[in-house]
């Protein structure tokens, strides 16, 4: 009963929390200052990950398609094709998304928990400073401004990891841009901006919980930092079946 | 003025604090003192509204903060100040930005006329070459001063101190003490110290309450100390045989 009755509760604490963070701020003018911080923090600072990851990725989904898809009866264009799919449908907005939950997830939790254990957190309360929402809300919104651009980042990078295979010689840049060309649906790239919104909420409010709620010291903060991760991972695959569903 | 009355908190089975009753006049610094674990914490906690109490009143000068909404718990809370035992300065601003934060957050004031109230605050605290500094570059001592800088920022009614002088040398340890006293007395603000440093009592004990084991066991002030008669607060002040010949000489 308890193992039935514990993800309930967490999930309760999850919505008073939310509640608290989604109130009324005290004072607009440091809010907007937070957010605008925070979009530096999460958005600006994660963008050297993104493109590099992406690039690679880009570059072996190539390669991968070229290897073990294109035969004498597919079509030249069909690497390109491919490519553009798996880079648009999933790793751009999801995969990407996933790697967010690793780098900019642990951060926020570990941040937060770390002002939890160090008290920062109860001065702002005895201040009359609303801290759930003060720390959370820019950081939430911070996100969720910079994830399309982050999203858009990633697509761009790993279209040039694989226009970097074709100097390899293994594939003309003709057969990939035609490729990446071929069929081209516009939905497919709001469908990956809509995911990578739900994703991003995720990423933060959840670590933004697991570190508002740590209870104890650094190796409690260490571990809201991991569950952060591993349940911002879980709860993305998931959401990314319902929304691949809805929005397809 | 702030007054305790019969004030209970348990924390399920366990009770810690047993109906703790006491008045903290203005003007001076009240102590509460007690063994590590005996509930001081926690009712340091429940009288600045971090933890209820599970029983009885805080009042602040007649107002009951036990029974207030939220709302007019955040202004309340704005009249007060708190120093914390870890300091508590936000590590990502600058010692100015962090006196000038409940400036930020609550005043009407203009952003040059904040900056004058803090770097005055710093100044009261002879930290004003700190002020572009950031807490990490800071020793615990100048810490505990920026938090006491920020703590007087908004000219609070009532400032709480926990365990100020906690891992600090006895030398800065009298420093924080004398400034706490001082700005006490300048500013006659309702002060409540949570401390078992000796020196701190014996120095700047307006008024002492005396916890133990969620009971409070003795009331008096720093010159009736030495000369009590409760043995159990004999033995948490005079612990060390050094301390003991010190007060069968003093006696």
């Amino acid at each position: 009963m308890k193992a039935l009755f514990s993800p309930l509760a967490t999930f309760g604490r999850y919505l008073q929390l939310m509640a608290k963070v989604f109130s009324r701020p005290e004072r607009f003018r440091m809010y907007w200052k937070q957010y605008i911080k925070e979009m530096g923090k999460l958005g600006i600072d994660s963008i050297g990950i993104v493109l590099m990851i992406s690039f690679f990725i880009g570059a072996v989904i190539c390669i991968q398609m070229k290897m073990n898809i294109q035969s004498p009866w597919m079509p030249r264009f069909s690497t390109g094709y491919t490519t553009r799919e798996i880079l648009l449908l999933e790793f751009s907005s999801s995969i990407m998304c996933l790697i967010l939950a690793g780098k900019v997830g642990s951060n926020i939790a570990s941040e937060i928990g770390t002002m939890r254990v160090t008290q920062q957190i109860d001065a702002l309360e005895i201040m009359g400073v609303n801290s759930a929402s003060f720390l959370i809300l820019p950081k939430i919104l911070g996100l969720v401004t910079m994830i399309p651009i982050l999203v858009t980042f990633s697509m761009v990078a790993g279209f040039g990891g694989a226009y970097a295979i074709c100097l390899s010689g293994i594939l003309t840049t003709e057969d990939l841009t035609y490729g990446l060309q071929h069929s081209f649906n516009a939905w497919f790239v709001w469908m990956g901006y809509i995911k990578s919104f739900f994703f991003a909420y995720i990423i933060a409010s959840v670590s933004a919980f697991y570190g508002y709620t740590v209870d104890g010291g650094s190796v409690e903060v260490g571990k809201a930092s991991t569950d952060s991760v591993v349940h911002c991972s879980m709860l993305i695959l998931f959401a990314d079946i319902f929304l691949t569903q809805i929005l397809s | 003025m702030i007054e305790i009355r019969s004030v209970f908190k348990d924390f399920g089975d366990r009770e810690v604090l047993k109906g703790i009753s006491s008045t903290f006049p203005a003007g001076q610094t009240n102590l509460i003192i007690g063994q590590s674990g005996s509930g001081k914490t926690v009712l340091m906690k429940c009288i600045v509204g971090l933890l209820d109490p599970s029983r009885g009143q805080i009042l602040y000068d007649g107002r009951d903060f036990v029974t207030m909404n939220k709302k007019e718990r955040a202004l309340l809370r704005r009249e007060m100040g708190m120093i914390f035992q870890s300091a508590a300065l936000f590590d990502s601003m600058s010692v100015l930005e962090n006196v000038m934060f409940p400036l930020d957050m609550f005043s009407s004031m203009t952003l040059r006329e904040r900056t004058h109230r803090a770097q005055q605050c710093l100044d009261r605290v002879n930290l004003i070459d700190a002020q572009d500094k950031y807490p990490d570059e800071l020793s615990g001592g100048m810490q505990k001063r920026v938090a006491i800088a920020r703590a007087i920022a908004l000219n609070p009614r009532y400032l709480f101190c926990d365990e100020p002088n906690s891992g600090l040398d006895p030398k800065t340890s009298l420093v924080i003490d004398a400034l706490i006293h001082d700005i006490t007395v300048e500013f006659n603000m309702t002060t409540i110290i949570n401390t078992h440093d000796m020196n701190s009592v014996m120095g700047i004990g307006d008024s002492i309450i005396f916890i133990k084991e969620g009971r409070q066991e003795w009331t008096g002030d720093k010159t009736q100390v030495a000369t009590s008669d409760n043995q159990a607060l004999t033995d948490f002040i005079f612990a060390s045989d050094l301390l003991k010949k010190a007060r069968q000489a003093f006696v």
